[in-house]
């Protein structure tokens, strides 16, 4: 065994799951795990804890993998993350823990996010739950959104003793995990529904199909409900559209829609009643992960499938795992090319993409090189439908409805990175609502830091 | 779960059903929606809201039964319950924030069509509580189509009533009505019509001649219906707007309905076989145009 390179992962071949929504990656079983845990050097100073939103005890989890002590490698798991199963599937750990791995100068850096799933998922096969505290403080705290950001700080929250409840706007649990992440990334029932049921099994009271808002406001909730505190977290909003000629005709979604549609609404399933459009050609306009998600999906539903970036792939937002994983898939990238029109049939249907090609001039503000139109460069890509991918902007429903809570001009949340506190005393925020369009890991991160910075608040409060 | 209090078929295949929905009940305002699921597996069904009761928590809904979703709902009975039922959705009716000094000084006209007729009622009521007047124009293709009769009569200043055939009331379409009731001398300042699609784009092409500013409440494609996805949008005086956050209430004279419309049909092929499957089961045998059943 080559000690500079990672154990390799068993994953589904690519051409058969083209053509399913199964899991891509198979992960470990307990012998790759433990071989690939004995590369960790065990550093003195672990700079992967550094990388980590919610600072795991890396070192510490692994040494327990290697000797095969996975139960306790679980316990120092469910120390940091209510979440490991999902954070070992979708965290960008090249980019995180494993991008500061020493193993990662030399050679590569050890697989800890494949580790971390690994032990997620055997603690769960052996049917490991987190025990709820012995003691309670009977203090409410409300949070809103029960996405990745939500359920970390209801969960953390509900450890130190409050009485936490999570309001829901959608009639499922998971927020971006449940709509947004496809099925063969994070598998729905035996993951994430899971994951959910282990933070609810801290004690915390779930109760969905409320839009905080609309079917009751921050200030209902504080002034007669009783909630001593809020956490808003109730993620991005609105999907952008590029503006063009056409992005109104029959066959144009936005990759929210689509997704939700395929994701929770389990349009993907013959048996679903929602319906989705099934498509033979299809363009996804974009380079980030939920372009891949929508590229990928639409080619297992039987598309051919192609993405149109305006940059070139070493600017692809997306992580390099999901670029290759697509690749492999057979989805065809057209980079430097950027839509100019949507070509509509008489009937109102797409036929076709009119795109122009790119090159890439002086840095933007954003540091990456800016794309620059090439003038009558001009070309039509046949599709009959096209996915929009372009990010989304902050849902305003909260901030409108809310005195005194400072959004900024893109209409995001104003709030302290250190302990998610807002302009509003007692209200709290973090995740997409605060960052925009962010990672799972990100926000969790930001509610970690706001179950804290709660805590601190009421602490100082009942003094 | 939201239990159902009370369910009747007020004529052939339009229901009415009250839902006990306490938060709901408590927030909403006319012009506004809910997202209904009668199982766990259901789609996700927008209906606007049609009456509520502030002190037993319950809300009115009247809906149609178009297609697979509505024929689950209409299949459920007193004392059952929906699997989920979320709202109040969209924003209100712009009058709810009108000073009502000034809603004072203003003759409204409203025309429902067919089951529009329910989302108009309590606007017209709300109204009629706050000592403002409105005249109400109901449409339907024949007189068994007529629903909420004596409701709207009991809040309406002048309930003026018109089918198609001429089977009760006056005879021919809305558009005919409302022109007629300003060359009889009417005079007003402000419609709002709510009906199908085409019918509310009939009305605006007949408002904008007539000089009346008109509302609509358009009723697109949705899914989540809180501003995700993006489904619901439609071209208002050439910006896009989202039906379920900017909406569902738009000017109509701004409303682009010939594409709206087209957009209404993305899923009907898809929508229609399910139906099909839905209400004939296995003796569906064709007819559906996608089965091949019948050849």
């Amino acid at each position: 065994m080559d000690v500079l390179k990672k154990v390799p992962v068993r994953e589904q071949d690519p051409q058969r799951r083209a053509a399913n929504f199964e899991e891509v990656c198979l992960g470990y079983n307990e012998e790759e795990a433990i071989a690939e845990a004995n590369r960790c050097l065990e550093c003195k100073k672990p700079l992967c804890v550094s990388g980590c939103p919610v600072s795991i005890d890396i070192p510490g989890f692994l040494s327990k993998v290697k000797k095969g002590e996975f139960a306790e490698a679980f316990g120092v798991l469910g120390e940091a993350s209510a979440l490991p199963a999902i954070c070992g599937r979708v965290c960008p750990q090249e980019t995180q823990c494993e991008g500061k791995c020493i193993r990662g100068i030399k050679g590569e850096a050890v697989a800890i996010g494949k580790l971390e799933r690994f032990v997620a998922d055997w603690a769960r096969a052996q049917g490991i739950k987190p025990e709820p505290p012995k003691e309670t403080n009977g203090r409410k705290v409300a949070v809103i959104g029960s996405g990745p950001a939500g359920l970390t700080c209801a969960g953390d929250l509900a450890k130190m003793g409050y009485d936490v409840t999570i309001f829901e706007a959608l009639h499922e649990a998971g927020g971006v995990l449940v709509y947004g992440i496809p099925e063969f990334r994070l598998p729905k029932e035996d993951v994430v529904k899971k994951e959910i049921e282990n933070v609810i099994a801290l004690g915390v009271t779930l109760e969905k199909n409320v839009v905080v808002g609309k079917s009751v406001t921050i200030d209902e909730l504080m002034d007669e409900e009783g909630f001593e505190a809020v956490f808003i977290a109730s993620g991005a909003g609105l999907p952008k559209f590029m503006g063009i000629p056409g992005e109104q005709s029959n066959g144009v979604f936005s990759a929210n829609e689509y997704l939700t549609r395929s994701n929770l609404m389990k349009a993907f399933s013959e048996d679903s009643t929602t319906p989705i459009m099934r498509a033979h050609k299809v363009v996804v306009v974009g380079g980030g992960n939920v372009a891949m998600d929508a590229a990928r999906t639409a080619l297992r539903l039987g598309a051919q499938t192609n993405i149109v970036y305006r940059r070139s792939e070493a600017e692809l937002p997306a992580r390099v795992e999901e670029v290759h994983h697509a690749k492999e898939e057979g989805i065809v990238f057209h980079l430097l090319t950027n839509p100019t029109e949507i070509l509509a049939d008489e009937n109102g249907w797409v036929k076709g993409v009119r795109c122009v090609r790119m090159e890439l001039g002086e840095p933007d503000a954003s540091g990456r090189r800016r794309p620059i139109e090439i003038p009558d460069s001009e070309f039509i890509i046949d599709a009959d439908m096209v996915i929009m991918a372009l990010g989304t902007s902050p849902n305003p429903l909260i901030a409108n409805t809310t005195g005194g809570l400072d959004v900024n001009r893109h209409g995001c949340i104003v709030a302290n990175e250190e302990n998610g506190q807002t302009s509003r005393e007692g209200v709290f925020a973090g995740g997409d609502a605060v960052t925009g369009a962010a990672t799972v890991i990100l926000a969790m991160g930001a509610g970690k830091a706001a179950a804290k910075g709660i805590d601190e608040y009421l602490s100082e409060k009942k003094k | 779960m939201y239990r159902i209090v009370k369910a009747k078929e007020l004529t052939n295949n339009i229901y009415l059903m009250v839902i006990e929905a306490k938060r709901v009940a408590k927030n909403c305002l006319p012009g506004q929606f809910v997202i209904v699921r009668a199982e766990e597996e259901s789609e996700r069904i927008p209906l606007t809201i049609c009456d509520y009761d502030r002190e037993n928590g319950t809300v009115t809904i009247v809906f149609q039964v178009v297609g697979a979703g509505s024929l689950l709902l209409s299949q459920k009975k007193e004392g059952e319950a929906f699997h989920d039922f979320v709202g109040p959705l969209g924003r209100p009716s712009d009058f709810c924030e009108t000073p009502l000094e000034e809603l004072k000084q203003k003759k409204i006209l409203f025309v429902a069509g067919g089951v529009g007729t329910a989302p108009v009622y309590p606007q017209v009521k709300w109204l009629k509580e706050r000592g403002i007047p409105s005249d109400v124009i109901v449409g339907a293709k024949t007189k068994s189509l007529l629903i909420m009769e004596d409701e709207m009569r009991a809040v309406a200043q002048n309930l003026y009533i018109t089918t198609d055939d001429g089977s009760y009331g006056r005879t021919g379409m809305v558009t005919k009505c409302i022109e007629d009731l300003v060359a009889e001398g009417k005079k007003y300042d402000i419609c709002v019509a709510i009906g199908p699609m085409i019918m509310m784009k009939f009305c605006c092409l007949t408002t904008k001649k007539l000089g009346i500013p008109t509302v609509v409440s358009m009723n697109p494609v949705m899914v989540d219906g809180t501003g995700m996805c993006g489904g619901c949008r439609l071209t208002v005086g050439g910006e896009v707007k989202f039906a379920c956050v900017d909406g569902p209430e738009f000017d109509g004279h701004l409303v682009d309905f010939d594409q709206a419309m087209k957009r209404q049909t993305i899923y009907k092929t898809e929508e229609g076989r399910r139906y099909l499957a839905a209400k004939e089961g296995a003796t569906h045998h064709g007819g559906c145009g996608h089965c091949g059943g019948e050849q």
